[in-house]
Parts: structure tokens; sequence; C-alpha cells
């Protein structure tokens, strides 16, 4: 049942720093990157992949940091909340959500926010029904999901407009 | 600027630069957007251990005996304690008010000692270097048991055949009240019509994004404990655990930063985290217990477990003239500490039928105790099936007599101009609004042309349904909520505000955030009343230390009670400002203003800046009169004390689709005009009401805490447990009806339960309204497919 803790030695790319760790093989990604790196605006919500409070983006694609184990993220370029703040990849969708109030309590937000940002490169110019649809992944308990929608919706719009 | 009239005592908050009444943004927001916030599990302390624990797989089990030498041995274990262990350190409680009259709990202690007595309940911590390995060594900890018989169903909780849960007590019983205004059976016999019905609620839970975690750290040189916790009432946290572990109150310090929703879940007294907290005592280091979902289904408290038998008598033009309500609820096994878990059966009671203006009412409650969680107050406590009851038995009697749901509504509801107004179970309202806010829905919905497109629909075999709420809201809540029956839980709350030697404003309110925009809106208070930018005022909230004594955030409280106190402390500190730039500038006080940051006299842009009078103040109080103390900190409190509790009001309308083949309801819109007095940001208020009807779609539609029969919660996970996802939410259209509450300056009310307490009802109606044709009727919630299929008559 308790097997010996084995671990693996991993080598990685988080928000463009190479990062050399050992790490136990049963560690998630989610708990590597808040609990080994530090990078705490990951969050974990249910541990099981439903939530999507962990979504972080790895290799480009948005993943739930909890179902993947950090030693699979081995050689792979993971971008977490504090990445693409730092970058301001993401500082469009993030003053929308601040002027719409798409957050409250904000522990749903960062998973959010990389879904939304992979939603808009898929599908920049999306229904509401289709952004509905797309953060059918991501739970939030504070706002009733219409203030999120309203933030990615502004947000293509304005992108849209900028690229005509 | 601010135009505070001393003689009428009220202040002009439609001046030009008035911060009331603007949406302006949350300006903590950004950092939580930038995924910068600090909730406890990101904490991290030096020498810091986690606990996890061992749970009770039974319902009911006498604990015969614990061994744990095995998993002490495990890599990484620093201690495992029993709850007899625990017990030596920490006092038991016991969740009871005194003003709910009769009401009776057991003693309970952080872990179970003797018997377990619900499932989930804490038997074993374990605490070790990492949680992953104290989760390990909690599973090698062989626990075993004798299980024992379980009273799970709340009906047949008090048959003398019912196995006792208490072996002190006579039976299960926790708290019963009744409320009878005298005419009732009279006015029933007189009627023209009597509808009857008996309602059901699932049990659901709150569900925050972020499990219940603590931080304790006890520090054996100084005798302190800090805890870092998520939760609404940090003063309330910190008499609990000084008192439950014999510590000195003032050296124990709660700190609540980031709290990752709460909605009242996080406001009780948890055995995991008082035993996390003995835990720090016995090891003298930090302790960290962060819930895992599987947990916080287990054992975050339940809510809205409630069987109402309700009866309505009306006249031949549809008044109301009587209303009957039997009301039963199972509690878990104790009545949950310090709030006790009478109170949302007391709320029922309390609130049915409370927009209405009927003479006669009888209500019956009782509360029982059971082998499953503890329920207790969880957002808008009470008011979604005080609402939902009134609403389907109103709806009822309009469908028998013909009468069309709106216009059954203006028929009943309290007038405007009624008010002050005593409701028959004596609740008091200051000043309500239901027409008007009926008036308003209905004109947003732009209901005739609804009603219309129904009928059309009907034709080509669409069911859709609309339906109508009216409902009141208990907010700003006196001593009478908790302070009278015996609770430490402060009523009051205070405002320390200061001018610092920068020319900026520090506020502490003893009131807290969970992200519904207290910070922002204390801002928006001061800078009105102070005369300055808004950037330029800076929040302190949820840090025992360092804020006032107060409350927290529970029964819509916050801007109406802790704002009135930064009000308040406001105007006291431009007092005291003007004072010193009246003696700077040579002139009387009378002649002073604060406008934009700058002390200047009326009517003109001369004068001083306040960085100026405040460096004058701190570093060269040489250039001041040797007479002439400046006073730039002040504090203000505030309670409510004319009014029990100040009520808010509202109404709320759906309009849905039911698939009558698959039984699935689909929302199309809801609208909601709410009346919380004074909008001091009219965004935030709106989405409070959009969060808080989503929560109240949830327990109506689809979420529902399922036991089987031997007390196991059976769908204990997210994928499991439904709640509401983007996908299914209809757009929310909300407005605002303005009825400020003269029992404060700032005239606001609470504006965070209403969505909640008002939606079940709309809901319901609306379900009803588009099964009506077909002769089938729900009346239980969460109105799942099975549920409309069974009405429908699909499935047996």
């Amino acid at each position: 049942m308790n097997a010996p803790a084995e671990t693996v030695e991993i080598a990685l790319t988080v928000n463009g720093e190479r990062v050399k760790h050992t790490v136990p093989a049963r560690m998630n990604l989610a708990d590597f990157l808040r609990i080994e790196l530090e990078l705490t605006g990951t969050h974990v919500g249910c541990e099981h992949g439903v939530c999507g409070a962990c979504t972080v983006r790895v290799d480009g694609e948005i993943v739930r940091g909890c179902l993947l184990f950090a030693c699979q993220a081995d050689g792979c370029k993971v971008d977490t909340v504090e990445g693409l703040s730092d970058s301001r990849e993401i500082e469009e969708l993030q003053s929308a959500f601040v002027l719409t109030n798409a957050l409250q309590c904000g522990f749903c937000t960062p998973g959010i926010l990389m879904a939304a940002q992979a939603l808009l490169r898929d599908l920049p110019n999306p229904t509401r029904e289709q952004i509905r649809e797309y953060l059918s992944g991501n739970y939030c308990r504070c706002t009733g999901y219409q203030a999120i929608v309203d933030a990615i919706e502004a947000v293509a719009k304005a992108r849209v407009s900028r690229s005509k | 600027m601010s135009d505070f009239d001393e003689t009428t005592k009220t202040l002009n908050f439609d001046a030009p630069n008035s911060y009331v009444g603007r949406s302006v943004t949350r300006p903590n927001a950004r950092r939580l957007a930038q995924g910068r916030g600090q909730f406890v599990d990101d904490i991290v302390l030096p020498r810091m251990v986690h606990v996890a624990y061992v749970r009770s797989p039974h319902a009911h089990a006498r604990i015969v005996a614990i061994k744990s030498k095995k998993a002490a041995a495990m890599p990484g274990v620093v201690r495992i304690v029993t709850g007899a262990e625990i017990a030596m350190v920490v006092k038991p409680y016991v969740g009871v008010l005194t003003h709910l009259q009769g009401m009776r709990s057991a003693p309970q202690y952080p872990l179970a000692v003797d018997a377990a007595r619900w499932q989930g309940e804490p038997v074993v911590a374990v605490v070790a270097n990492s949680r992953a390995e104290a989760e390990d060594a909690a599973e090698a900890v062989e626990v075993d048991y004798e299980e024992l018989p379980a009273a799970l169903d709340a009906e047949r909780a008090l048959d003398p055949s019912e196995p006792r849960i208490h072996k002190e007590f006579d039976s299960n019983l926790c708290f019963t009240r009744t409320v009878d205004t005298g005419g009732v059976d009279a006015a029933m016999k007189a009627a023209h019509l009597v509808v009857e019905d008996t309602i059901r609620f699932g049990r659901h839970t709150g569900v925050t994004m972020e499990a219940r975690a603590i931080l304790a750290d006890y520090n054996r040189a100084d005798e302190s404990m800090t805890v870092y916790h998520c939760g609404q009432s940090p003063h309330m946290v910190q008499g609990i655990v000084a008192s439950r572990l014999s510590l000195d109150e003032h050296r124990v310090r709660i700190v609540v930063r980031d709290v990752g929703g709460s909605f009242g879940i996080k406001i009780h007294t948890y055995g995991d985290e008082i035993a996390a907290c003995a835990l720090s005592l016995m090891l003298n280091r930090p302790v960290k217990f962060a819930a895992d979902r599987y947990e916080s289904f287990l054992s975050d408290i339940h809510a809205r477990d409630h069987r109402v038998k309700a009866r309505l008598a009306v006249d031949r033009d549809g008044n109301v003239l009587a209303l009957e309500i039997d009301d039963l609820t199972g509690v878990g096994p104790y009545s949950m500490f310090p709030r006790s878990s009478g109170v949302e059966c007391n709320q029922i009671l309390n609130l049915t039928g409370g927009p209405y203006k009927h003479k006669e009412y009888r209500a019956k409650g009782t509360v029982v105790f059971q082998n499953k969680n503890m329920m207790c107050q969880y957002r808008a406590v009470g008011h979604p099936i005080a609402t939902a009851v009134a609403e389907h038995m109103v709806d009822q009697a309009a469908a028998k007599l013909g009468l069309d749901p709106a216009e059954m509504r203006k028929r009943n509801l309290i007038a405007d101009d009624a008010y002050p107004y005593k409701s028959p179970s004596g609740m008091r309202f200051e000043a309500l609004s239901h027409h008007r806010c009926m008036d308003k829905l209905l004109e947003l919905m732009n209901y005739d042309q609804l009603r219309r497109e129904q009928a059309d629909l009907r034709k080509k075999g669409i069911y859709r349904g609309i339906g109508l709420s009216s409902f009141i809201e208990v907010t700003n809540p006196s001593p009478m909520f908790y302070g009278v029956g015996g609770a430490r839980i402060a009523a009051q709350d205070g405002c320390t505000i200061k001018l610092d030697a920068n020319g900026s404003i520090v506020a502490a309110t003893g009131v807290t955030e969970q992200g519904q925009g207290t910070e922002t809106i204390m801002a928006q208070i001061a800078a009105t009343a102070l005369g300055v930018e808004m950037s330029c005022v800076k929040v302190l909230t949820g840090d025992t230390d360092k804020v006032p004594y107060g409350g927290g955030t529970w029964a819509s409280r916050a801007a109406g009670i802790g704002g009135e106190a930064v009000l308040q402390a406001s105007l006291a500190l431009k007092k005291n400002i003007l004072e010193v730039g009246a003696v700077i500038l040579k002139t009387s006080v009378s002649d002073l203003d604060i406008v934009e940051g700058k002390v200047v006299k009326k009517g003109t842009e001369q004068g001083l800046t306040l960085a100026e009078l405040a460096r004058i103040c701190y570093y060269r109080g040489n250039e001041l009169p040797v007479d002439f103390q400046p006073e730039l900190v002040v504090t203000r409190h505030y309670r409510v004390k004319d009014y029990a509790f100040v009520f808010s009001n509202g109404a709320q309308g759906c309009l849905l689709e039911v698939d009558t083949d698959t039984g699935f309801v689909k929302l199309l819109k809801m609208w909601c005009v709410d009346d919380c007095g004074r909008v001091i940001n009219p965004k935030l208020v709106e989405e409070q009401a959009r969060g808080g009807i989503v929560q109240g779609i949830g327990g109506a539609l689809y979420e529902h805490c399922l036991y089987d029969d031997r007390g196991q919660l059976l769908n204990a996970t997210m994928a499991d447990y439904l709640v509401p996802m983007a996908a299914e939410m209809p757009d929310i259209v909300c407005a605002h009806v303005e009825t400020p509450t003269k029992t404060s300056v700032l005239g606001a009310k609470g504006a965070g339960e209403a969505g909640t307490g008002g939606a079940p009802g709309a809901i319901m109606n609306a379900v009803n309204d588009a099964l009506r044709p077909l002769g089938a009727k729900v009346n239980q919630q969460p109105i799942t497919p099975e549920v409309v299929l069974r009405a429908l008559g699909k499935v047996k």
C-alpha cells in the first residue's frame, strides 16, 4: 500500500526559467509548483481534475496541474499565472476581469485566466455560449459566471477590432 | 467634498466627488488576478508540520481501540494524537443559544472520544512533516469500531424506537418553537380556499473553492498563539481559541488574509481546526491543516435539509388570510458551536410569508439530532426555504383562483406606505418596497410579452415557465441575533482611521473581505466622508491585533454596520483635521472643508494639502500653539439599536423551459430587483445578487448531499456533487430600488444573501408554471430531472 517514496530527477522550464529538482514520483505538478517552487498562484480545489483551479500550461496546452505528475513534465515548458502576469501576456484579460468584477474571492481566477487565454487562441471571436461552454471545466462559486463571460467577450471583441 | 449636516445628521452622497453610488473597481482584485493572493495553504512557516485526520467511516460507532504503533513509525511522522488526548487540552463546547429557549446539545470535543456520531467525524490526528506523509500514516492507523445503529431520518428521529444519539437526553430533540397569532383555525374555516402542500428541501453545502484551512502557530516563549485562518469572524475565533485552549485572549491573534469563498461555511467551530490549534500548543510549533475536497464534503457544514408542511387560506379575491407551517429539520449529532444549528429553523419561522399582509400565522419548528454531518448557517440562512414555501403556496392559491401570479402578489404584498410594520411572526420592518420592486421587475421582464410568448410556444408543445418571488432578507443584525443568546459574537463593529504622516488615510475595520468588495466600499465611504481621493485610502481587515473588535462578515452586515462605523470614524477624523487646519490657517473650522485631499477655505481652492498638514503635525509640532494637540487617529463604533434586524427586500423572476421527455430544466433568464437601501457600489451589489442567485439555483436544481441508509455520504466528490457551471447558467438582469435605512447615516442595508434567498422560490414557481397545463406539480428541491419526470408520472 505504502510503497517506498521513490524520487525522480526532473529538469523543466517554468515561466521561462530552467528548473532542476528531485521530486517524489507521486507528486503532482500542482503540488510541485506550489510546494517546491512556491508558485502559489496555481490553486488546488479538488485534486481530481474537476474544478479547474489548478489549470496551467504545459508546452502550450492547458492541463490540470493535479492530473499530471511532476515527473511527466520533465523536459516540458510550464507556464503559470505568475509567468503570464510577469510577461504581461494576459494583462488585457486581467484588466477586463477587474473592470467587470469577474472575480470575487480570486481562488478560481488563475485557472480561469489560463482557460480564457487558450479559448481566445483557439476561437478568437467566440459567442457567449461558446465562452460558457469552454469554461465548463472551471468552477466558480462566487460570481455566477456572467461577469467572467462579459470580461472574456470584451477582450475578444477588442482584439478582433484591433486586428481589422 | 463631504457635506455632512450636523443638525439633520445626513450626508450628501450625491455631491460631485462622492464615491458612494459609483461602480469603482476593486483595487485588491488586481492582486488576486495575478495569482498574488495569499490563502492559508500558501503560507509556510519555519518548522511547520501538517496534520491529517483519521475520520470515522461509520455514521455511528463506538471507538473500541486505536492502534497507531505501525503508523507512528512511518516516514516523516511527528506525533499521533487521539481524541482523548486532545480532550485533555481542549475544553468541550456546547452549541446552544439561550434565547432559543429549550435548545440543547451535548458537549462536543474536537475529535471523537468515546463514539463517532457521523461519517467523517475526526477521530485521530496524525502530524507529519508533509501532508502526504501525514495521509500515508493516517491510512495505517487502525481503529476498531463497534458499529451502532444510526438515527438518520429526521422524520423518525423522535420515535422512541430510534437510537438515541446522546444518552444524557431523553430523545433526539434539539429545539422546538411555535409561533401562533391565535386566529389561524378560524381564518382557515372561514376561508374561500385553503391550499395545502408538503415541500422538501435537500441537504446541500457551500463548496467553497478553497477548502477550509488553518495554520496555528503557538509560541511557548511568550505564550502567544497566532492563527492564520480562512474565515469571516476573526474576533469570534480569537475568543473560541483562547477559551477552549485556556490561553489569554489578548495573546491569541487571528489573521485572515485572502479567503477563497466562505458563504457562511467558514464561520463555525470545526473540531479539526480546533485540534490543529491544540496540536500546535502540544508541539510548540506551527501546525497546518488544509482539508481536501473529500473532507470538505464530509465535514463542512451542510444546510437546508427541511420538510415544511404548509397551509394557506385565501378569500374569494385571493387575499391571503392565514398561513400555517410545520418545519422539521435534522441537523446532525450536535448543534454547531457557537452559532447553533437552531437558527435556520428559527429564521424559517420568523420569515415565512413575511412579504405578505395576512394577519394570522401559526408556525411550528422542530430540530432533531441525527447521525449525519452537522448542519448550520450557510448563505441566506433559512431564507431560501421561507421564501420558496410562501411563494409556492401563494402560486398554488393563485392557480386555483385563476389569478395571474403577478396580480396575486399585487393584492397581497404589504403596501409600500404601510411602514413601520410588524409581521404576524413579530418581525418589525422599518421601510420596505415590495410593490416598487415587483413593478420594476415586471417591467424589466417584459412580463406580459413573456406570457404571450409562453402561450404561443405551448401550442407547439414547448413548456416554458415564468416564476416570481418576493422576499425579505435579514440584514444588519443587532445584538438580538447572537449576543442576546450568550454567544460571544459582536453585533457592533468599529473602525480606527488615521491620517498618516505622508497625508494618506489608513482605515482598519472589524468586518472582513472574502472577495465581495468590503475593502473597496470602505475606501469609497472613507474617501467620500473625508473629501479625499480613494486611491490615498488604505483599508486593513482581518487581523485581531490591528483592527477594532468586531463581528466580522455574516448576515449581510459588513456594508451596513461596518460601513457606518467607517463613516462615523471618517467624519470624526475630518473634524479633527479641520481643527488643525483652522489653527494653521488662522481661521475657524466652520470656514473650512476638505476637497480633493486639501483643506480649503469654503468656496475657494486655497488651503493646504493633507500631506502638508500631516507633515506639520508629525514633524513640526513646534509650529503649533503649545496648548493645541492634534489627534489624527480616531475610532468609532456602531451597532443597530432601533430594530432587531434591518430588513431588505426584493423580487426575482425566472424564465425557464422544461423538457417534458427528459425532465431537464433549462434556465433561460433571471431577473432581480433588490432594495438594499443606499447602494454604495452598484456593480458590486449586482455581482452579489448574481453570485447569490447562482448559489440559489444550485440548491433549487442541482446540489444535494445524498446519504444511503447507513449514513454514508454517496456523492462526496466534485464530480458527483453537482454545482452550477458556466454553460447551464443564464444571464441575470439586475436592478435596484433604494430605500435607505434611517437607522444609520449611511443608509445601507445588506446585499450579500438576497440572491440566494429569492432564487429557489422563483425557480420552483417557474417549473410549476411550465408543468401546470400538464396537471403536474413539483414540491421538492433540488428539482432534478427525476423529480420532474415523477411529477409528470413518467417515472414511478
